[in-house]
């Protein structure tokens, strides 16, 4: 499912945490649009252009399009280097494209242009982009598709904003993980289709692409040790708990007191009037007061 | 310095790693020891450091300083420390005429303002200057701390602005490094805060976290240091690091050791 995160188009979103960072991914789908003939744009604002394309080849670095925003992104330089119309200016430029190839836009990050810019703006800016393909121009050739994969850090931001990008958003990958070992839960949202929520495990090699694993195993787990052996708790007492096998068929035989079994019901049904019945032996203490009269006898019963 | 922290960290002043962002956060302790720590870390790898020193004056540091063997007095004498005073030049700014905007500007605007100037002042001071004189390894910032910048008025965003403006001159353009701490307010709902503390996690490199023991104080152990590493640089295939020991502050080291091993217990 990870792997085929980019046959839809639209917005992805990559939400990430302090623990489980969510770049790596990014430049793992970066790398995986540039190997499918894509054109790549970069919407570089929290890492400089050398750290992010660190770790890439060169043909797939030649592929990649960097919009340096990391620099001088609010031009307090005023060196006249800082692109005009900041972030913003860019990402709009990216609606009115010429070429109607297939693009994959990644915005490095969400999170700081949700930070700088309003969040409506954002909102439709990112909209427009995204649905680029839906509205063909008037000549009717075919627009290629674009895929928007924009790196979003959940810490930063408050349920408003966030809801407002995953109603926006076709699919959103939230990072997560257990014990070193990295998942991602995919939840996709086709048109007229039922929403898909799967986890898959996975590891990004060094070369940027993808592992898809099964997942920790069962034994890694914290809470069942196989290394550890079951402690007898009987071993080693100051008193005998165990039956020896003459004791262990005495207490098999015995009849339970209240228990029916046949010999007891013949009993009861055919009284013998040569038995006995049971006599009581009553030795009275010197304290006992011996009154043949009832006492229930004032009750009104 | 302290060398058994630099153990943990596994670096020496020799061989510090460069075009870092350090971030230093304290939960429920004080966490300025690290500060001085790093303070004479850098001093003694005969770097050029920027101190913005909002929270402490010069002697405070200065007295801390010479019991880890470092003389702040003869650093700043002979240039390689440049040192910003924060409570004595913030009483300048409204007794004394400015002719040029000053470092902590913002605090005489009424609206929340932007650090700018603080920036160009942290520049001026790390710039490499090609005069000969003695070569410093590589330029230092260190803040003490981001927290008060909240408390003067600004927003979060703004003060996240500056370090990533410091980070882009620091660490990209002068391969220096950055140290800043910043308080946790823990269970004090503080938004912007935590938008800090959050937003710059997710930049730094390295996370040094002070935490006191949720049991409370303690006479022999002051609390929990948690070290986590993060965006290692050679290969994505190392996940992200994290080790916890606790410590004690004595009169002039810190005593690490793992948790529950205190030699006060055992």
């Amino acid at each position: 499912m990870l792997d085929s995160l980019l046959a839809l188009g639209g917005l992805v979103l990559l939400r990430d945490s302090v623990e489980w960072e969510g770049r790596s991914l990014l430049k793992a789908l970066v790398k995986k649009s540039a190997l499918c003939g894509e054109q790549v744009h970069i919407l570089g604002c929290e890492v400089s252009e050398e750290e992010f394309r660190e770790g890439f080849d060169s043909d797939i670095n030649n592929r990649l399009v960097y919009h340096d925003f990391f620099r001088d992104p609010l031009n307090w330089s005023k060196t006249g280097e800082a692109l005009p119309g900041g972030p913003l200016g860019a990402l709009r430029a990216m609606c009115n494209r010429t070429d109607l190839g297939p693009v994959t836009i990644a915005l490095d990050s969400l999170s700081w242009l949700l930070l700088h810019l309003p969040c409506t703006t954002l909102c439709q800016t990112l909209h427009t982009v995204s649905h680029q393909d839906s509205c063909p121009p008037g000549d009717g050739s075919p627009v290629g598709k674009v895929h928007v994969l924009g790196l979003l850090h959940e810490e930063l931001h408050g349920p408003g904003p966030m809801g407002a990008l995953s109603s926006l958003a076709q699919t959103e990958v939230t990072l997560g993980g257990i014990m070193g070992q990295a998942s991602a839960r995919i939840l996709c949202r086709r048109p007229r289709q039922r929403p898909t929520d799967q986890t898959q495990w996975f590891s990004i090699l060094p070369d940027f692409s993808l592992d898809l694993q099964e997942g920790p195993s069962i034994e890694s787990q914290p809470h069942s040790d196989p290394h550890i052996p079951p402690v007898d708790p009987t071993a080693h007492l100051t008193f005998n708990l165990h039956l020896s096998k003459k004791e262990r068929e005495a207490r098999d035989n015995l009849t339970l007191p209240f228990q029916f079994s046949s010999e007891k019901q013949e009993a009861l049904l055919r009284p013998r009037p040569s038995q006995a019945t049971s006599h009581i032996f009553y030795e009275p203490d010197a304290y006992d007061d011996l009154d043949q009269e009832d006492p229930d006898d004032d009750l009104d019963i | 310095m302290f060398p058994e922290l630099n153990n943990l960290l596994n670096t020496t002043p020799d061989r510090a790693e460069q075009g870092k962002l350090t971030l230093l956060c304290d939960a429920k302790t004080d966490g300025s020891f690290l500060v001085h720590h790093f303070l004479s870390f850098y001093l003694k790898a005969n770097c050029k450091v920027c101190f913005v020193a909002l929270i402490q004056s010069f002697s405070h540091y200065n007295i801390v300083g010479q019991k880890l063997g470092v003389n702040l007095t003869m650093a700043r004498e002979r240039g390689q420390l440049v040192f910003l005073e924060g409570l004595k030049s913030a009483v300048d700014i409204f007794f004394q005429a400015q002719e040029k905007p000053h470092p902590l500007q913002f605090l005489r605007e009424a609206n929340a303002g932007n650090l700018k100037p603080l920036f160009e002042f942290v520049r001026e001071a790390l710039k490499p200057v090609d005069s000969g004189e003695a070569g410093w390894t590589y330029p230092v910032l260190l803040v003490d701390d981001l927290s008060v910048l909240l408390s003067l008025g600004l927003g979060a965003v703004a003060v996240l602005d500056f370090i990533h403006y410091c980070r882009a001159t620091v660490c990209w353009e002068l391969k220096g490094n950055v140290v800043v701490l910043v308080h946790d307010s823990g269970d004090v709902e503080d938004e912007e805060n935590d938008i800090l503390l959050n937003g710059l996690s997710h930049q730094s490199h390295l996370i040094l976290r002070a935490e006191g023991l949720a049991t409370g104080f303690c006479r022999d152990v002051h609390g929990q240091l948690r070290i986590l590493w993060r965006r290692p640089s050679q290969s994505t295939s190392q996940r992200d690091q994290s080790l916890t020991y606790q410590y004690k502050i004595q009169d002039r080291s810190v005593s690490f050791f793992a948790k529950g091993m205190s030699p006060a217990v055992l």
